[in-house]
């Protein structure tokens, strides 16, 4: 009896811990006709980086845009399943896309900062879209969310410079600091190093492990050496034979990349494909 | 709560813009249907067999056509493309195909500048330099007016289309040992013609409506062609003084030539719509 | 080659036989000439203002009309339109480019003028007191239907090239507004209007270019006055119009003041147009070719 009571508190507590993260249920994303992605299920947790992996095409990106309802932004784009966002379904009928990306924001492969705004309107952008306008205000937390991207330092006098003009590296910490602006509940970082040299990355890297405290993160890579670095948690996604991207494997990445269990990812982690 | 207004703000300030948008489309969509609308409707009132073949009656007796004028701006039309075509053309190949230099940039600029000339200080132009050393009006100096406005319409076209041609077709000719003219008159233009002909037609279909150049140049002539040195009648030359009458068989002749250039232009960039997407299709 | 320079031929042979053939006119007025108001053929005294203003005047009513209009149509293609619409609407809009000057007129004497006319008498009677809105009203002849043609004239290229100055701007932008958490609308005012916006203001000028060389429809409904006033329902004049109405019956120093005329609208045009194309070149690439 006892034991049963135990048992429930803690299945309550760790659901109630979980229910903090992503619910994935049963997710299926189509571009038109085309199936992208089929029947993937997870539980992505809070406080925990989580890396996905996979080939070229195999729908790491459209996986992700799932997750903050940017897939549909595209033209003939549909999403069936459930993505639990603290609990509440992101897809349930009479949701507002507007607002469940408040709620997730995201960080683009390429850094995109606003060419025609300075420094701090770029971090402000998101702000003064949901009413903060007061610039006492603004200016402390456009400063919080510099801090917090590991930026505010070098750009501290150069505020009002031309957000553009920064260095490659810098210019995705400014994308970072944009998206932290609105204080998100998870962020989703779409192979946010791609595009930078080594050093740039690896500050970012160490910028993941701290925001790791805050923050749901979700990264999309194809470097696995950087899904090792830089995650707790690593997904494996993987084209099937009707080119819709599947589910493989998901446990922790030491697990994943010491001890696979599915021959596919061990295939993949030792370099044979992909 | 506050961030609740603001939301609320935002969502109507989204439906509002999207829905001026929509309202502006529609308002232009709207303005295009109208103005075609009315001049078929009204064209073909009094568009028949007789307003093609015949010429204009006394004034105030019903009936009557618009032969000459029809007759007139073929004539206006087919001189302006003698003219025109040629010259740009070669215009146009030399800018696309040697058009890299300092002088080529001087043309192509040159070229851009002629474009923004209005109609009707051409036709002032062409007056200055040949209708007062002739002492007439003509139609020569109407083609030739026309002929101005064409040309660097045609070049910039012929131009564009050609530099699409891949140069790999013309470093294959080349190759072969064909001299570089023979090489733009058998491989690129060949490439090219489609957009040439479609820049061509959309060219001849403007000039058919010009009316402000022909005042001082072809001037309108009630009684048919009478030779290139003489003045010559125009539809829409025709057209303005008719509209602009008091009488009702006039503003309806009016109507019927306005019919007449619609549906050219109509059936012109229709053409070109489908000769171009059966070119990339 | 010789082709080629043929091009700056016409073009230098011009500019020089108009300056050649106004000189009497300059000679006799000066600058004068574009601060007075009397156009008296009979005592061959001639000044150009009322045509400089009404270009001026009906230029401003066109832009002030097709510029918003034009973007919104702008983006409706661009960015809001499903996609089996984009196609036919872009083709109507360009069919209103190609529907001649004269037809145009036509159809603003018989169909504009005196459905507006109802409209100027409403705005007279109810806000007369306002200089622009004083009557005497014309039948829906003016300065404002003048202006409201032209519009219509303008209003295909400033569309044609803010489109694609719209569709030039790179998708992730809009995506990173998106990600924010804005609506379409914030999307599309915050990220990508102010990045093409260089081409909409080109496009913009390019769309002035077009009016102020507009003859034919503009005459055909702007009355035919000579005052410079504020009143909208006036009746006009254009530099073209001007010169289209009366060359055919002038002679003598007239001709040379109305050479004079059309020298000054053919600089205005041409510091607009080529202003408009270079910018255009620098902010989308390429400049369409309707031949307009």
């Amino acid at each position: 009896m006892v034991m049963q009571q135990e048992q429930t508190r803690l299945s309550e507590k760790a659901s109630a811990y979980v229910s903090k993260g992503i619910v994935v249920e049963d997710l299926n994303a189509w571009y038109g006709s085309l199936q992208a992605l089929r029947h993937i299920s997870m539980t992505i947790l809070p406080n925990r980086v989580t890396a996905v992996i996979g080939p070229s095409g195999c729908g790491k990106s459209t996986f992700i845009r799932c997750l903050n309802r940017m897939h549909e932004v595209l033209p003939e784009a549909r999403v069936s399943g459930r993505v639990l966002l603290d609990g509440e379904d992101i897809y349930a009928p009479g949701v507002d896309p507007v607002q469940v990306r408040r709620r997730v924001g995201m960080v683009f492969q390429k850094p995109n900062p606003f060419p025609t705004m300075s420094v701090f309107d770029n971090v402000a952008a998101g702000l003064k879209l949901n009413g903060l306008r007061a610039p006492g205000n603004l200016a402390e937390r456009v400063e919080r969310a510099l801090r917090q991207a590991a930026l505010w330092d070098e750009v501290r006098d150069k505020l009002k410079q031309n957000g553009a003009a920064l260095s490659g590296g810098q210019q995705q910490r400014l994308c970072i600091a944009r998206a932290l602006a609105v204080e998100p509940e998870a962020l989703l970082m779409d192979e946010p190093c791609s595009a930078l040299d080594p050093i740039a990355t690896g500050r970012i890297e160490d910028l993941i492990r701290e925001l790791r405290e805050r923050y749901i993160i979700v990264i999309v890579t194809h470097n696995m050496q950087q899904a090792g670095r830089v995650s707790d948690m690593t997904a494996f996604l993987m084209m099937g034979d009707d080119r819709a991207g599947e589910l493989i494997e998901y446990d922790q990445t030491g697990l994943i990349f010491t001890n696979p269990k599915d021959p596919r990812t061990e295939a993949y982690i030792t370099g044979r494909f992909g | 709560m506050d961030a609740k207004r603001t939301y609320t703000r935002r969502k109507a300030t989204n439906y509002i813009m999207t829905g001026l948008c929509s309202l502006a489309t529609l308002a232009a969509v709207g303005v295009l249907l109208l103005v075609v609308g009315y001049t078929l409707v009204k064209g073909i009132a009094y568009l028949n067999l007789g307003f093609l073949t015949q010429t204009a009656s006394p004034l105030g007796e019903p009936g009557g056509g618009m032969r000459h004028e029809i007759i007139g701006t073929l004539v206006l039309v087919g001189l302006a493309s003698v003219l025109g075509i040629p010259i740009g053309l070669m215009a146009g190949a030399y800018l696309s195909e040697y058009g890299g230099g300092r002088v080529g940039s001087v043309v192509r600029l040159v070229a851009d500048v002629l474009t923004g000339v209005p109609s009707v200080v051409v036709g002032i132009f062409v007056y200055v330099m040949l209708v007062r050393p002739m002492g007439t009006f003509s139609a020569l100096s109407g083609g030739v007016a026309l002929a101005i406005i064409m040309l660097p319409v045609v070049a910039r076209t012929t131009e564009e289309m050609m530099k699409l041609v891949p140069l790999t077709h013309r470093e294959a000719a080349l190759a072969l040992g064909i001299p570089r003219w023979r090489v733009i008159i058998s491989v690129v233009m060949p490439g090219a013609a489609v957009g040439i002909v479609t820049g061509i037609m959309l060219a001849i279909a403007r000039i058919a409506g010009e009316t402000a150049p022909l005042i001082f140049t072809a001037l309108g002539n009630r009684f048919g062609f009478a030779g290139l040195d003489q003045p010559i009648a125009a539809l829409p030359l025709q057209m303005w003084r008719y509209a602009v009458s008091a009488y009702d068989t006039w503003n309806q002749q009016a109507w019927a030539g306005a019919f007449l250039l619609v549906m050219l232009v109509l059936v012109i960039s229709l053409l070109v719509r489908w000769l171009t997407a059966r070119r990339y299709g | 080659m010789l082709a080629g320079l043929s091009l700056v031929g016409v073009l230098a042979a011009m500019a020089a036989s108009l300056l050649e053939t106004a000189r009497p006119a300059l000679a006799a007025f000066g600058l004068g000439f574009l601060f007075s108001s009397i156009w008296d053929p009979v005592r061959e005294v001639f000044g150009a203002l009322p045509a400089v203003y009404g270009t001026l005047l009906t230029s401003a009513i066109a832009m002030a009309v097709s510029v918003p209009v034009s973007l919104g149509v702008a983006i409706f293609l661009a960015e809001l339109a499903p996609r089996c619409l984009r196609t036919p609407v872009s083709f109507l809009v360009e069919m209103l480019a190609a529907i001649p000057s004269v037809v145009l007129g036509l159809w603003g004497i018989f169909v504009m003028a005196p459905a507006i006319y109802p409209a100027e008498q409403w705005l007279e009677r109810v806000l007369g007191s306002i200089p622009l809105f004083r009557g005497p009203i014309f039948g829906g002849f003016g300065f404002l239907t003048g202006g409201l043609i032209l519009a219509i004239m303008a209003l295909p290229i400033i569309t044609a090239i803010a489109r694609d100055a719209i569709l030039t701007v790179p998708a992730s932008q809009k995506e990173a507004m998106l990600a924010l958490g804005a609506t379409r609308w914030e999307a599309i005012s915050g990220a990508v209007l102010p990045y093409a916006r260089s081409g909409v203001i080109a496009a913009s000028i390019l769309g002035l270019g077009r009016a102020l060389g507009e003859t034919m429809a503009v005459t055909m409904v702007i009355g035919n006055g000579y005052l410079v006033t504020a009143r909208l329902f006036a009746p006009g004049n254009t530099m073209a119009s001007k010169i289209a109405t009366q060359f055919n019956e002038a002679s003598g120093l007239e001709v040379n003041a109305l050479v004079e005329l059309a020298l000054v609208l053919l600089a205005v045009a041409l510091i607009v147009n080529v202003a408009g194309r270079l910018l255009v070149r620098r902010a989308v690439g390429r400049v369409p070719w309707g031949g307009r």
